[in-house]
């Protein structure tokens, strides 16, 4: 197979949410003397790139978004060890901070938000859901992210963004991050309204927020 | 209940139940449930607001009700307890002499929401540990004695079709499933109304529809597909009044009393027979619904 239809098909296994066919092409194109780094960002990362524009306009949905993040990581972690062996990386883009306000249980925006912001090289630390302002505080001192992302799905629960950011202001820490919130009832006006440096709609709307964000490093 | 349901009166449902307890001092982050048991007053209070508004149909304060939603809040062990005592409230409103001379019910539905967790392959919930999960809440609902049983929310068919199944596995009460549209017209799991109305009928339910959701006015399109694709079964409107908003610190949903009222009627002529509202709604939105169906 040329290299060329190499890639396709891994694209086309990340879009077709298929780990083990991901995993398979991963040990081909390590077979077929491919660099595991142009593997990632040649072959599978663009089919999660697809599937995430789909995702955007209402043409995939949750599952198909988690099984291609499957495919994702499985090809990734089989292309590791020779990325190590080779003293390559994937250049981390950006270290990320993100969780599920105090109160507040949904966890699947965020899930999906964390899946999407890995596959696209950034270190992210999912602080799960009901965290409180003190917990994300604590994660700001220990991992010294980029970017902190605040989700929220209620409307009640949604206070407790600005009472994240309220924390990092009197830690004097809040200007060592950019604070990034979603959630259905959050806007860009809410975003502004409590101070913090964006908003994004959904998970493929966050990479290209967090990437911007994190551009002026 | 069943009379009711095949004369194809229009029952009116019941509003929101978790920011009208926020209202009563229920502190964010502390589940309904926890008052059932804590703060039985005010349970049955919002109960008889939504009665006196014209509920025909009020759900126990049980939305968070299976097991692993009450593990965050530690009520796991309280799990029959807490959805046998919804019930024998809601009851108790019920039974309130003031509607005592109405033409039908009022009616408990037992609600029945999502576990909270992803079915697997997906997620670690296995379709048997689900049926188990919601087994042991149904139960609970129809020992407290509920008139019908209201699996709501639904986003994933998996999920629904271990609800349904634990249902029956537990009563012959009637049974509803209502999903919620919230994504390009689809559930968070990519499931169009016209599927989920066609699974569920094979299923054995008696009523579907649509509930929660994005916008009201969504439900216009939704209930035409779903009436095609389950024939004969009752058809379902519970939507939420409107989209939230932040105004400063407060969230507004933007569809008042007036404009869900004239969706409800909207709702009726696609064929609809029980009529509701849920997020952002409160007793006025019930009031006014009541009152634009009652002059048929």
């Amino acid at each position: 197979m040329s290299q060329e239809r190499l890639y396709q098909e891994m694209a086309q296994s990340v879009i077709a949410g298929l780990p083990d066919r991901a995993r398979a092409l991963a040990g081909e194109a390590l077979a077929a003397g491919i660099e595991p780094i142009d593997a990632i960002e040649e072959g599978f990362k663009p089919g999660m790139d697809t599937v995430g524009e789909a995702f955007a306009c209402g043409e995939a949905f949750i599952p198909d978004l988690m099984m291609s993040g499957e495919a994702l990581k499985a090809a990734i972690a089989t292309l590791e060890p020779e990325l190590m062996a080779r003293r390559q990386q994937r250049q981390v883009s950006g270290k990320v901070v993100i969780g599920t306000v105090q109160g507040d249980i949904h966890e699947i925006g965020k899930t999906l938000v964390a899946t999407m912001l890995a596959a696209n090289g950034f270190e992210v630390h999912d602080l799960g859901v009901d965290v409180s302002p003190a917990a994300f505080l604590d994660a700001v001192r220990q991992f010294e992210p980029d970017v902190v992302g605040l989700s929220a799905l209620l409307t009640t629960t949604l206070l407790n963004q600005e009472a994240v950011i309220t924390t990092l202001k009197e830690a004097g820490l809040r200007d060592r991050v950019k604070v990034i919130v979603g959630g259905v009832p959050a806007s860009p006006e809410w975003a502004q309204e409590i101070g913090a440096n964006a908003y994004a709609e959904n998970a493929t709307d966050a990479v290209r927020v967090v990437k911007e964000l994190t551009a002026s490093k | 209940m069943r009379t009711a349901l095949n004369a194809g009166r229009v029952l009116i449902a019941d509003g929101a139940t978790g920011t009208m307890l926020q209202g009563e001092g229920l502190p964010v982050g502390l589940p309904g449930e926890a008052w059932v048991l804590e703060r039985p007053d005010v349970i049955v209070k919002l109960h008889r607001a939504y009665l006196d508004a014209g509920s025909d149909l009020i759900l126990t304060t049980t939305f968070g009700g299976t097991r692993p939603r009450l593990a965050r809040a530690r009520l796991d062990d309280r799990v029959p307890e807490i959805n046998r005592r919804a019930a024998e409230l809601a009851r108790e409103a019920v039974q309130g002499k003031a509607y005592a001379g109405r033409e039908a019910g009022p009616f408990v539905g037992g609600d029945v929401g999502p576990t909270g967790e992803m079915m697997s392959p997906l997620g670690k919930l296995t379709y048997q540990a689900a049926v188990d999960l919601f087994a042991e809440q149904i139960g609970a609902l129809a020992e407290g004695g509920v008139d019908c049983i209201w699996i709501e929310t639904m986003s994933a068919l998996e999920e629904a079709r271990a609800a349904i199944e634990a249902a029956r596995q537990v009563t012959d009460l009637p049974l509803f499933c209502t999903f919620s549209f919230d994504t390009h017209g689809r559930t968070g799991m990519g499931l169009s109304p016209s599927q989920a109305a066609a699974a569920v009928a094979e299923l054995g339910v008696d009523a579907t529809g649509a509930n929660c959701g994005h916008a009201p006015e969504e439900v216009l399109d939704f209930l035409p597909a779903m009436s095609a694709a389950a024939h004969g079964l009752t058809l379902i409107a519970k939507p939420n009044a409107g989209i939230p908003r932040m105004v400063g610190r407060q969230a507004v949903y933007d569809a008042g009393p007036e404009r869900m009222a004239a969706l409800a009627r909207q709702y009726v002529e696609l064929g609809a027979t029980i009529v509701g509202t849920c997020c952002g709604s409160s007793p006025a939105h019930i009031a006014a619904i009541a009152a634009e169906i009652k002059l048929r």
